[in-house]
């Protein structure tokens, strides 16, 4: 084990993601395989699939997914205010995940209240 | 920086051995002749020559960021009325019908115009690669659209995006606003207009240290927000991926991408592009009249092999039988859907 492992997460590992097999063959292979799957062509483009890929990113808070997928909406030709409405998008969905459960908090609010 | 060239800042970039080196030397790239073998090319040989591509300096009103040539105001290196006339004593025998002009602009070298004057009377197809920022950059320039216009001439055009923030990160401040204008002026002219026969094309680079969108993705979203919001028409629009030479170079490795660039242009190794790179069918030019394989090849001063080197000298069995001379940088050729001066080839 090496050096730099004071962080949890580096840059260098997602090269290394194709090697997740080394300990576990034939799940990791089915994923891969799942995985080239759901990003081809298919009724969604490969590209409206990139830009759902990076706001899901954001949405799951994922580093590798992120970087991986910012430089693949670039390379489909998104503009950084596309890619940044994407985000937005996924944000506000997250963001009213929380909020609409302030529904949830006013029912209660009310059940106990005189 | 940025207003200054490599050559003019005593950059030790603006040496083409010392590019070859870091080229050379880049950690866990396979050589590009390694690669080519695997796909089952033991060398690239030129076939017919159909464009030729002559660069008239390296003299430029713009310091872009990607610059190949590090072109720029300070450079002073421009093909003479001589070296011009030897080029058109080859063309008159050759039966290549496009010749492609470049630079820096190659607008500022003063003998520009009668250049495509001669050219266009033999009969050649002329191509320009014109920055479009120097039509608006001097009023000696402003009626470059009706002269491209009155010779027929071909007008290929860098805009590396339709956005100003983009444009201008790679090209200079100010740039896509004077892009605007001039391409509003080719317009008035009647380039980019249907049934004109006046061809305006152009050229789309990455802004950064990533590959080129589709070509026809981005050709379609260019002629959207043109039209929109500038009443802007084009032909068609060419993608070129960034080559690993001289200020991109200096850029990625600045900006700590370079490593994972060289990386990313071999994972994109496409043995279908290699088989079409525009090496092959074209003859490059520089501004002293020595030949090359390509543009690229010429900013790192890499000759043609064989014993005609020079347009002077120029024989065509010398060249035909030639090998081409590939490096490192090559790879940019060759990833994903490939990259000529005429974009994608795969």
């Amino acid at each position: 084990m090496n050096d730099n492992r004071e962080h949890y997460y580096h840059a260098d590992d997602l090269k290394k993601f194709t090697h997740i097999g080394e300990f576990g063959k034939e799940l990791a292979d089915k994923y891969f395989q799942y995985y080239s799957a759901v990003f081809a062509e298919g009724a969604l483009t490969a590209r409206e699939k990139s830009l759902i890929a990076l706001a899901v990113a954001h949405t799951v808070q994922c580093p590798y997914c992120i970087d991986a997928y910012t430089t693949d909406a670039i390379e489909k030709g998104y503009s950084e205010k596309q890619m940044m409405e994407a985000v937005h998008v996924a944000a506000a969905i997250r963001s009213g995940s929380s909020l609409v459960h302030g529904v949830q908090m006013m029912n209660k609010t009310k059940e106990i209240s005189m | 920086m940025r207003n200054k060239s490599l050559s003019s800042r005593h950059s030790p970039l603006a040496s083409s051995g010392h590019q070859l080196d870091i080229l050379e030397h880049c950690a866990d790239i396979p050589s590009f002749r390694s690669k080519l073998e695997e796909a089952g090319m033991q060398s690239l040989r030129p076939g017919a020559i159909e464009v030729f591509q002559i660069n008239i300096g390296k003299m430029c009103n713009q310091v872009c960021g990607h610059c190949h040539v590090d072109a720029g105001p300070d450079r002073k290196e421009i093909m003479t009325r001589e070296t011009m006339q030897q080029c058109l004593n080859v063309l008159e025998r050759l039966p290549v019908r496009t010749v492609d002009i470049t630079g820096g602009a190659p607008e500022m070298n003063p003998d520009f115009r009668w250049f495509v004057e001669a050219l266009t009377s033999l009969g050649k197809h002329v191509i320009v690669r014109c920055n479009l920022t120097v039509i608006v950059a001097n009023k000696k320039f402003n009626d470059l659209p009706e002269f491209y216009s009155k010779h027929g001439v071909e007008i290929a055009s860098s805009l590396p995006f339709y956005s100003a923030e983009r444009t201008d990160r790679q090209r200079g401040e100010g740039v896509f606003q004077d892009s605007i204008r001039a391409l509003q002026l080719l317009n008035a002219a009647g380039y980019g207009k249907t049934d004109t026969g006046l061809v305006l094309n152009l050229v789309y680079n990455p802004a950064g240290a990533f590959l080129p969108a589709s070509q026809e993705q981005l050709e379609r979203d260019f002629k959207t927000e043109l039209k929109r919001h500038y009443g802007i028409e084009f032909n068609k629009l060419m993608c070129i991926t960034n080559m690993p030479v001289s200020r991109y170079l200096e850029y990625l490795i600045a900006s700590g991408n370079y490593e994972k660039y060289m990386a990313r242009l071999v994972t994109a190794f496409n043995p279908s592009a290699a088989r079409n790179v525009m090496c092959r069918n074209t003859i490059s030019v520089g501004w002293d009249g020595y030949l090359y394989d390509c543009d690229f090849n010429q900013m790192l001063e890499l000759k043609v092999e064989g014993y005609a080197k020079h347009i002077s000298e120029f024989d065509d069995a010398s060249l035909s039988s030639r090998e081409i001379r590939v490096n490192q940088h090559c790879y940019g050729c060759t990833a994903g859907a490939g990259s000529s001066c005429a974009g994608s080839i795969a």
